[in-house]
């Protein structure tokens, strides 16, 4: 591990436990609960509202938290920074109110087989109302996107491709810049979901030629319920609303109304500062450890998991070398099913993933109904490790029969 | 708890072979159960004679709790009428779900060795997966059906 267990309150009171599900979530450190209880304890008000000191502060924590996550994710103009409820809220955003505007019949959409449903059914819905084709890029057999594929699928009907910088079943890491770049030749908008990569990954997103990129705050040791979209800002200004109400208006008159300036013509309601600040804190703790020294950690203990599962008989290992995967071990033990297997591990305090990972078109093209899925993070050691084979060798002996 | 009263011999061996796997071409009833949660899938087939079960038989794929607990649930209901079949449910629902009074439990015969499932409440559904299946064959008549909701069959399983 790169930070201290004691940091993380849950793991620190758990010893025993081996949380190895951070794709799904991450434990949150102390220094992002404390972030949170100070702003309830101390700033707490409606923010852009009250003529009061105290609304001023919230305003102002809001603000800085916002600047935070820019800083941390390489955004120069903090405008275009939009604070959603997830990722998946981020990609709905954006193929609601970009996509409904932008999008016609006849029009295609490309995708990957890899996708997360929360970045495959927005486009397939929007495909299906307005007469659209969702085209589906093919895999690798060891589930990388298909470049070459890709390229003959994105031509003059193409208006958006849809894709994810990290794969959170496999652990692929996409070129993004090479899939970008082909979708650019046609002027195609790029969508990426950048869920599993902004926790693992160092990220300059100033320098990434893409138009919408979207993330969660709970996978990188920040709260639930937080969540962001990055947006080019010619394209979110030019955009309709995604939702309507307070704070996101101009003015309002009783036929029509105008929308307010970015970002917060994105953010209709009272905003949720109090977990914005939480992310900021986990940006500012995940920028004391260094992006490069979390990515060299979860390459090493990936391969060390990889290597020692595959010693273990019967493991079939899905996805590329870890080099080009984040954190993530996919895998199965021969025709034990991988629910049964996370119920074994459980009662060692091993917690996997098991399932299609909220990606069912992926599972149908690796011809497998789910996985087993062992995720890594800042927190995890060689003792996860050892205790995740021990689980895959227990499981081996009660199915031996 | 260990798993080790979870995964009793009489499951794996269900697991491992199950009975009454197989397709069936001159069934009356033919049901698609799925649990969307953790994507198990199961298809059921009866043969009705008047008011009882002539014959049921299943497909599918899913962890070893869902396989075995269809394959005990066909040798258990096969000659049952419809009425007596459904009281079986009720019963073995107790069981999986922790409230079948001690007393009670004798009378399921094999169908007790899912009783460890009572103690992983996640698996429950696994578990009641088929019989769901099986209620849904007996209540709603001829045709294909969703256990999950009321409507048409969902989507195939095949890629596009």
């Amino acid at each position: 591990m790169i930070v201290d267990r004691v940091d993380f309150p849950l793991l620190a009171m758990q010893p025993d436990l081996h949380y190895l599900d951070s794709a799904a979530t991450s434990q949150k450190p102390r220094a992002v609960l404390d972030a949170m209880m100070d702003y309830y304890t101390h700033d707490n008000a409606n923010p852009h509202r009250g003529a009061y000191a105290l609304s001023a502060r919230a305003t102002d924590c809001y603000h800085r938290a916002r600047e935070r996550i820019a800083r941390f994710v390489g955004v120069h103009d903090i405008d275009r920074l939009i604070f959603t409820r997830g990722t998946t809220e981020s990609l709905n955003l954006v193929a609601a109110a970009w996509g409904r505007t932008n999008i016609g019949a006849g029009d295609e959409i490309v995708v990957t087989g890899l996708e997360h449903h929360a970045n495959f059914v927005p486009w397939q819905q929007i495909a299906n109302e307005k007469g659209a084709r969702l085209v589906i890029c093919r895999l690798t057999d060891d589930g990388r996107v298909d470049v070459d594929h890709f390229r003959s699928l994105v031509g003059t009907r193409t208006k958006v491709v849809a894709f994810s910088h990290v794969s959170n079943a496999l652990g692929t890491i996409n070129p993004v810049e090479e899939l970008s770049a082909i979708a650019r030749r046609v002027g195609a908008v790029v969508v990426i979901d950048g869920a599993q990569a902004a926790p693992h990954l160092p990220l300059r997103l100033d320098d990434l030629d893409v138009d919408f990129y979207a993330f969660s705050g709970h996978k990188m040791l920040g709260p639930m319920g937080s969540g962001v979209l990055v947006g080019k800002r010619e394209l979110l200004e030019a955009m309709p609303p995604y939702q309507t109400g307070g704070d996101m208006i101009e003015f309002v008159g009783d036929e029509r109304s105008s929308w307010n300036v970015l970002p917060h013509k994105f953010e209709a309601g009272t905003p949720n500062v109090g977990d914005a600040v939480g992310l900021a804190a986990a940006c500012e703790y995940l920028d004391r450890v260094g992006m490069d020294a979390v990515r060299r950690h979860e390459e090493t203990i990936t391969a060390l998991a990889s290597e020692r599962l595959r010693a273990v008989g019967d493991v079939r290992i899905y996805g590329p070398p870890p080099a080009e995967r984040s954190g993530v071990v996919s895998f199965t033990v021969g025709d034990i099913h991988p629910h049964d297997l996370a119920t074994i591990l459980d009662e060692d305090g091993v917690c996997i993933r098991a399932g299609h990972h909220c990606a069912q078109p992926l599972m149908r093209r690796l011809n497998v109904p789910a996985t087993a899925r062992a995720s890594f993070y800042v927190y995890s050691d060689e003792s996860d490790v050892d205790a995740l084979v021990a689980g895959v060798e227990r499981a081996r002996a009660v199915f031996a029969g | 708890m260990t798993t080790e009263a979870l995964y009793q011999e009489l499951i794996l061996e269900h697991n491992r072979k199950p009975r009454n796997f197989r397709e069936m071409e001159n069934a009356d009833r033919k049901i698609e159960g799925r649990n969307p949660l953790c994507g198990d899938a199961l298809t059921l087939w009866v043969k009705m004679d008047g008011d009882s079960i002539a014959d049921v038989s299943f497909k599918g794929q899913g962890c070893a709790i869902s396989k075995a607990s269809a394959s005990l649930m066909t040798t258990a209901v096969k000659g049952k009428t419809r009425d007596e079949a459904e009281h079986l449910f009720e019963r073995f629902h107790d069981l999986v779900l922790g409230t079948l009074p001690e007393s009670e439990q004798a009378s399921l015969g094999s169908l007790r060795a899912l009783g460890g499932v009572s103690r992983f409440p996640l698996r429950v559904k696994c578990a009641s997966l088929a019989w769901h299946a099986l209620r849904a064959a007996l209540e709603q008549g001829e045709g294909e059906v969703s256990t999950e909701r009321e409507g048409p069959e969902p989507p195939p399983l095949e890629g596009a």
